[in-house]
């Protein structure tokens, strides 16, 4: 709770209704009078996938510092926890945000399994939770939530147009790879979907364990089948792993690696370096994007962050940050009434870093803009990403999805 | 699709890898015999050298440079570790010598968040082996095989020093009975530093062998743990050819287990670990437990 003048607090005090105990009291009580909004976010900011959850908060700071912290005269206070990438930790993260902070609103996770673990206490709760990051496609489907919105991606949205764009402009036959868990299973899924439906034929698939550390037996397999086109979605060290054994293997001569836009993300790109080089990934973002928006995003995110280029997962942040204020400017602040704040989000719309930003009302994701085509190329940024080509429009299909629309 | 080029190529590959193991794990099977201490904390030196390593070629741009300077650094951490930390301990018993090896793995891995960020690095392919070769129709990045011939290389110069010079000698007196070998004058708690040091160091080294192939992070030093453990258990306690012969087993299983299993690769280590203790309980070169 930050530092409450004395005159404020007795202003509240006067107002609020007595008998409840001290410390949820004076919070609820600030609620009431319109001080406070409070926005709960659970995010790893240690382990592995710490760069990712930095990345999403500092989006998130960007828009909150612009509007100076305050929306329709109440001011935001951020309370921050770290789910360690742990789906235990971040459901108990998720709880003391909910019961002992009485937060008006949740933010995150990485994580796909935490986000299925925060599911149903977020939907019983009737808490309002905007998911900025993680893509599991069931929170979009059967699993979906009037409660429930997500600024980030599905994992079926990378790849279902990767799939499409492969078969039609690198080969007709692919050899796929992802790590052996959920998200692995759902990338590869889409890629599949729209690469056999558009006459492409997968020759060989492997699933190594998330982790590995040597793919060697996996590469001599793929250069062995001969196959003029590789599509595998890995992040984080598997993804370094994976794209510099690649390019040792000599593979990036016969086969061209393309893959789901997390391969090749500015987390992984200085470790990979040269190897990365040719890589074509399917992604709602790149920080070349050529548009006013996010020209801005990429000059004020340098000048915040002592010159680092945003990803992303800044993206997501920033949007997740857009989508609350927006909303809470349409309700005038009003958080208590949690339908007509839930509607306000349905219909948020803006121009994001991304392209237009729109949720789909069938399932309360966010409608891509656009997969972009992107290709690693040397840049006046260093390694990166460049856009050149785009699938506009993509939206999760919602199957088993039954909110009302 | 050729059956023995495949085959040949997987092969090559799981030597490469378990040359790697064979690095990893050897120190550790020589602290073990000679010092009697389960060293936890292995791993952590193995990350160490990673990190000096990528320091060293920041600095220098030089991978040869780093790859000589790097594990001597670690044997000085090493060094410092079994002074202050270790001796005290190795009239106590096992719980205690777990518990603090166990506690140094998270110092370890805070001071490097600390020093170097937990950023995912990673050290690049030396120019002169960033290309691959073709081997009876099998393809096997060069620097592969230099890190199999390296691999090798440092296997026979232990053997020759182990085997051959009168330091070999007290280190296997040591590792035999170390009090008896106290009694014949040799000042073995200076050994004993240096074992560990040395241990440490090729921990160090292997850190910087497997920097080209395999991203350097916080985490790794807890990550190999298992693979070497498993290894050092295969060859037997304080066996130098146990610790060769374990490693090349166990690369070849994984690597198979791969291609074979994929989805059960790793149990592939378990069912030869434990075939392997079935019919000898003191690993394939330990000595008859006692």
């Amino acid at each position: 709770m930050k530092a409450v003048t004395r005159r404020k607090f007795l202003a509240t005090a006067t107002v609020a209704a007595a008998g409840a105990a001290a410390g949820p009291w004076v919070r609820r009580a600030q609620a009431q009078a319109g001080t406070t909004i409070t926005v709960g976010v659970v995010l790893p900011y240690t382990g592995v996938y710490a760069e990712l959850g930095v990345s999403i908060t500092q989006g998130m700071k960007l828009v909150f510092a612009r509007e100076n912290d305050r929306v329709a005269g109440r001011k935001i206070l951020m309370i921050q926890e770290d789910d360690e990438m742990k789906p235990p930790v971040g459901i108990r993260k998720m709880e003391k945000l909910i019961e002992s902070d009485k937060v008006d609103i949740l933010t995150g996770p990485v994580h796909s399994g935490i986000l299925m673990g925060m599911r149903d206490k977020v939907h019983s709760t009737k808490t309002i939770l905007i998911v900025s990051n993680a893509g599991a496609d069931a929170i979009s489907r059967e699993r979906c939530s009037r409660w429930i919105f997500r600024a980030s991606f599905s994992n079926w949205q990378p790849n279902f147009p990767m799939g499409t764009w492969v078969a039609k402009n690198v080969a007709k036959e692919a050899y796929i790879a992802a790590p052996n868990y959920q998200a692995g299973k759902d990338q590869l899924g889409a890629f599949k979907e729209s690469f056999v439906a558009a006459g492409g034929k997968i020759i060989g698939e492997d699933y190594p364990k998330l982790g590995e550390t040597d793919y060697a037996p996996y590469l001599t397999k793929i250069k062995q089948s001969g196959t003029k086109a590789v599509y595998a979605f890995f992040s984080g060290t598997d993804a370094v792993n994976f794209v510099k054994q690649y390019d040792q293997f000599g593979l990036k001569k016969t086969a061209k690696l393309t893959g789901a836009g997390f391969l090749t993300e500015p987390d992984v790109l200085p470790a990979q370096g040269q190897s990365a080089l040719g890589i074509i990934t399917g992604h709602f973002f790149s920080p070349l994007l050529d548009n006013p928006v996010n020209k801005k995003f990429v000059k004020d995110f340098r000048a915040q962050y002592g010159g680092k280029v945003p990803d992303g997962f800044a993206c997501q942040g920033y949007d997740t940050a857009e989508v609350i204020i927006r909303s809470l400017k349409a309700v005038d602040g009003n958080t208590q009434d949690k339908d007509k704040w839930v509607d306000a989000i349905a219909k948020v719309e803006f121009d994001s870093p991304r392209g237009r930003f729109r949720f789909d009302p069938k399932t309360h994701n966010v409608i891509q803009p656009f997969i972009y085509i992107r290709e690693v190329k040397e840049t006046a940024l260093g390694l990166n990403n460049v856009p050149f080509d785009k699938v506009a429009n993509v939206i999760d299909p919602g199957t088993g999805c039954t909110l009302p629309a | 699709m050729a059956f023995v080029p495949d085959f040949f190529g997987q092969a090559l590959n799981g030597l490469a890898y378990g040359v790697l193991l064979f690095l990893l794990s050897v120190g550790l099977t020589l602290i073990f015999g000679m010092l009697d201490i389960v060293n936890l904390a292995h791993g952590s030196y193995y990350m160490l050298g990673a990190y000096a390593g990528l320091t060293l070629i920041a600095v220098t741009g030089n991978f040869w440079l780093a790859l000589l300077v790097a594990p001597l650094a670690v044997a000085l951490i090493g060094a410092a570790i079994e002074r202050t930390c270790l001796r005290p301990l190795y009239r106590r018993g096992p719980l205690d010598q777990v518990l603090l090896t166990f506690g140094l793995i998270y110092v370890f891995e805070d001071l490097v968040k600390w020093i170097w960020s937990g950023r995912i690095r990673s050290i690049p392919t030396p120019a002169l082996f960033s290309g691959s070769v073709t081997i009876f129709g099998a393809t096997i990045p060069s620097y592969r095989l230099f890190v199999i011939v390296f691999g090798l290389a440092i296997a026979v110069a232990l053997w020759a020093l182990i085997e051959k010079t009168r330091l070999g000698a007290i280190i296997r007196a040591g590792v035999f009975d170390s009090e008896m070998t106290a009694g014949m004058g040799i000042n073995i708690d200076r050994v004993f530093t240096g074992v560990f040091a040395f241990g440490a160091a090729l921990a160090g080294l292997s850190g910087v062998i497997a920097g080209p192939i395999q991203s350097a992070y916080p985490p790794m030093g807890a990550s190999i743990l298992v693979p070497a453990l498993i290894v050092v258990v295969v060859g037997g306690l304080g066996s130098l050819k146990g610790s060769l012969a374990g490693s090349l087993i166990i690369g070849q299983a994984e690597t198979f287990g791969k291609v074979w299993l994929p989805g059960a690769s790793m149990l592939m280590i378990y069912v030869v670990m434990a075939l392997i203790l079935l019919f000898r309980p003191q690993g394939l070169f330990g000595r008859a437990l006692k």
